[in-house]
């Protein structure tokens, strides 16, 4: 086993090619937070009373809770007084007007990610809203969404520009309070992403949004809104990437979607930031509250993640299963590699009638990784009909992974179906083998391996996303098996 | 022709413990030679060994392949020179699917002899042509790599593997354990007609019913880790009748009369 272990470090032991720090400089508020840190937040983003109001009823609420702790992830204590809440590139006089005016600095960065934000994304069909720290710097495509009645813009400007939609539905999938890290977002959060799609329209291309962690020292609060009114439709990217950093960087987001009547909501997120080196030093602590609200009869909302980075990953996009025949899915391939954990799942809850969900979680555990799926299906009285369908399969690389799964099912209805299927399975030294007398690299071989075990979610992910993704893990796991 | 394998007092062990004690064995280029023996004797771990497995550690003696070294390779190099073994457990890989571990394998090997890879349309050409010469199915490729396979289908698979890659020295392991009298001559047609001038096999089999079909040009008896008989092909016949424990009592004297 000596030489497998090895050449696992071997191949484990590649550097994050995502790694650089832009020289920009930063508009900061010093670390720390109060309800003064707050106001000033809301006073430089010259948001309406009624957004300060939520802001300060969030914190009001925070101060009263307590991090969870009940996640098999472990971490050294955050100081959220030594954070900071507030940050932005400098801005010529009002902002950028167009891509022209920002900053050529953060357009190279854009450009190493390979964010399509010049005039290849009007071929490649992205329109892209890019945050880099906490401002909005670009977003394009919005004039051809306009004639649509579409709405995609940065969260800030939507507070101007619609602040009766943000008024509407902020908060009303996930509350204020509902966790630590939620009531934190709601505080504090500093810019993301809006999206409302009007009645009957069907989004005619992928939208696409780019968090970049930056300025040193700032955690990242985004907040992410989408509403798609009845018989809309959209399918909506987020992907991410960061560059290195010593420290560990908090980020905790919320993204709230809201399907009405005949709606359907496609998010799709490949994550890949900065992970930690392989002593598991640095990297991102990823805490995310994402949940979907299936208001309307016959909706659908579908998550598809992959998640490769982040030194901690807690996050469960859920979907809420209110209207009648609604149908929530769920789709992750999540990996840890070094030192990585991951605790990630998702959550459906059946309220409506004939409601429907589908949950199908690959994790892959390498190096020290620690994984663990933890999921919730939740069949209340009234969902007459529920069916659940789970498959939840493990794949370890290597001999000092770990990985762990923590289905919980409640059922309260009778005529509901709940399904579940699990695996454990290793790549084993015999596999390898068997690849490699074939001709293959160890690396390749693995790789293979991968993606074979991570197909059914691939094919969830709109076509680019997919290759990314593939990429992704290639790169995450260059030879993490031997 | 210079051999295509020598090998030269090789010596290997698994966890400190001595399997290969001693081999000796020449293959020239269009040669089958077979090699049996009771269970334990060291067959599965010689055709390991050859293919760079890395559980087991050589402690001993040298193997060249084609002239050169080949103890020092890594599998992969191996196998993308030309050495190919057809595993006695093929090893299922779910999700990939066997069209897809085929073409990665045959442009692996076409890099490394500095020709252009096949692309889709041309790889499939060629493959039909090799599943037809199987007798197999086409949608065996399409399913993943020996998954939900019979014991039939894996060692056919190998074989269809070893006829894409065209091997110069083929190493067959056990290809005809657990198969029924109508598989085994499948598999059987298929590893003739791969014999060839230039390309060398050695058959690792516990019986001699494989031998029916392909015939040897060899048979070495392998008994506790050495080679204690070797002859033609009637070699096969006599331990077919008189069995394993002829050898076993044969065995210190051969070693003697060394």
């Amino acid at each position: 086993m000596d030489t497998d272990t090895t050449h696992i470090d071997e191949l484990i032991s590649r550097e994050y090619a995502h790694g650089f720090v832009t020289d920009i400089e930063a508009d900061s508020v010093p670390p720390g937070l109060s309800e003064d840190v707050i106001r000033l937040i809301s006073a430089k983003k010259n948001e309406p009373p009624f957004m300060l109001e939520w802001r300060l009823d969030a914190y009001r609420h925070w101060l009263t809770m307590r991090e969870p702790d009940w996640s098999s992830i472990g971490h050294p204590p955050i100081d959220y007084q030594d954070i900071v809440y507030y940050s932005a590139p400098k801005a010529k006089k009002d902002g950028p007007k167009s891509l022209d005016e920002v900053d050529p600095e953060l357009l190279r960065v854009y450009e190493k990610l390979g964010v399509p934000l010049k005039e290849r994304e009007a071929l490649a069909g992205v329109a892209v809203d890019a945050v880099f720290d906490s401002v909005s710097v670009g977003t394009t495509f919005k004039s051809r969404l306009a004639e649509l009645g579409i709405i995609f813009c940065a969260f800030s400007e939507a507070v101007q520009e619609h602040p009766e939609l943000v008024r509407q539905y902020l908060g009303s999938v996930v509350p204020r309070g509902d966790n630590f890290f939620a009531a934190l977002n709601s505080a504090v959060f500093t810019d993301g992403s809006f999206c409302y799609i009007p009645k009957g329209v069907r989004c005619p291309m992928e939208l696409s949004t780019y968090f970049r962690i930056n300025a040193k020292d700032s955690g990242q609060f985004e907040r992410t809104l989408i509403i798609a009114d009845e018989g809309a439709y959209v399918s909506y990217l987020e992907g991410c990437t960061a560059p290195m950093r010593d420290e560990n960087q908090l980020h905790a987001a919320v993204v709230e979607l809201v399907a009405l009547e005949r709606a359907h909501i496609k998010y799709s997120t490949v994550q890949n930031w900065y992970p930690g080196d392989r002593d598991g030093k640095g990297g991102i602590y990823n805490f995310v509250t994402k949940r979907g609200d299936c208001r309307g009869a016959h909706s659908h909302i579908a998550w598809t993640q992959v998640e490769t980075g982040s030194a901690i990953t807690w996050k469960y996009p859920s979907c809420i299963l209110r209207g009648d025949n609604s149908v929530g899915t769920f789709h992750s391939v999540a990996l840890t590699n070094h030192r990585q954990q991951a605790d990630t799942g998702t959550k459906m809850i059946h309220i409506g009638r004939n409601t429907r969900s589908t949950i199908v979680s690959k994790g892959i555990s390498a190096g020290r990784g620690s994984n663990a799926y933890r999921g919730l299906v939740k069949v209340l009285k009234t969902a007459e009909g529920a069916r659940n369908y789970t498959q939840c399969d493990s794949l370890l690389v290597g001999d000092r992974c770990a990985a762990h799964t923590f289905p919980y099912i409640e059922v309260r209805n009778p005529t509901a179906k709940v399904e579940h299927e699990a695996s454990t399975s290793r790549i084993g030294e015999e596999q390898l083998f068997y690849c490699r007398q074939r001709g293959l690299s160890a690396e390749d071989a693995v790789s293979m391996i991968v993606n074979g075990f991570c197909k059914e979610v691939f094919k969830e992910l709109p076509m680019e996303f997919a290759v990314e993704a593939q990429k992704l893990l290639g790169v995450s796991l260059e030879g993490s098996v031997g | 022709m210079p051999p295509i394998l020598e090998i030269r007092g090789l010596e290997a062990r698994v966890d400190d413990k001595p399997i290969l004690r001693g081999i000796d064995l020449t293959v020239n280029p269009g040669e089958v030679h077979a090699i049996m023996g009771p269970n334990g004797s060291g067959k599965s771990t010689l055709a390991q060994v050859l293919a760079g497995r890395e559980t087991y550690a050589v402690t001993a003696g040298e193997v060249h392949y084609l002239g050169a070294d080949l103890l020092t390779r890594a599998p992969e190099e191996r196998a993308r020179e030309g050495l190919f073994l057809a595993f006695q457990y093929p090893v299922e890989i779910a999700g990939v699917s066997n069209v897809y571990l085929l073409k990665a394998a045959l442009n692996a090997a076409r890099r490394h002899r500095g020709e252009p890879e096949l692309d889709a349309m041309d790889f499939l050409a060629l493959v039909r042509g090799k599943l037809k010469a199987m007798e197999m199915p086409e949608d065996l490729i399409y399913r993943s790599v020996n998954e939900g396979f019979s014991g039939g289908e894996k060692k056919r698979n190998e074989i269809l593997q070893m006829a894409l890659l065209e091997p110069k020295l083929a190493i067959l392991d056990e290809a005809d354990s657990g198969l029924d009298i109508d598989a085994l001559q499948v598999v059987a047609r298929g590893i003739n007609a791969l014999r060839a001038p230039g390309r060398a096999m050695i058959v690792v089999t516990h019986y001699q019913r494989l031998l029916d079909y392909v015939v040897p040009d060899f048979v070495h008896v392998l008994s506790q880790g050495r080679i204690v008989r070797s002859g033609g092909k009637e070699l096969a016949l006599e331990l077919e009748s008189r069995g394993y424990g002829w050898i076993d009592d044969a065995a210190p004297a051969a070693v003697r009369a060394q």
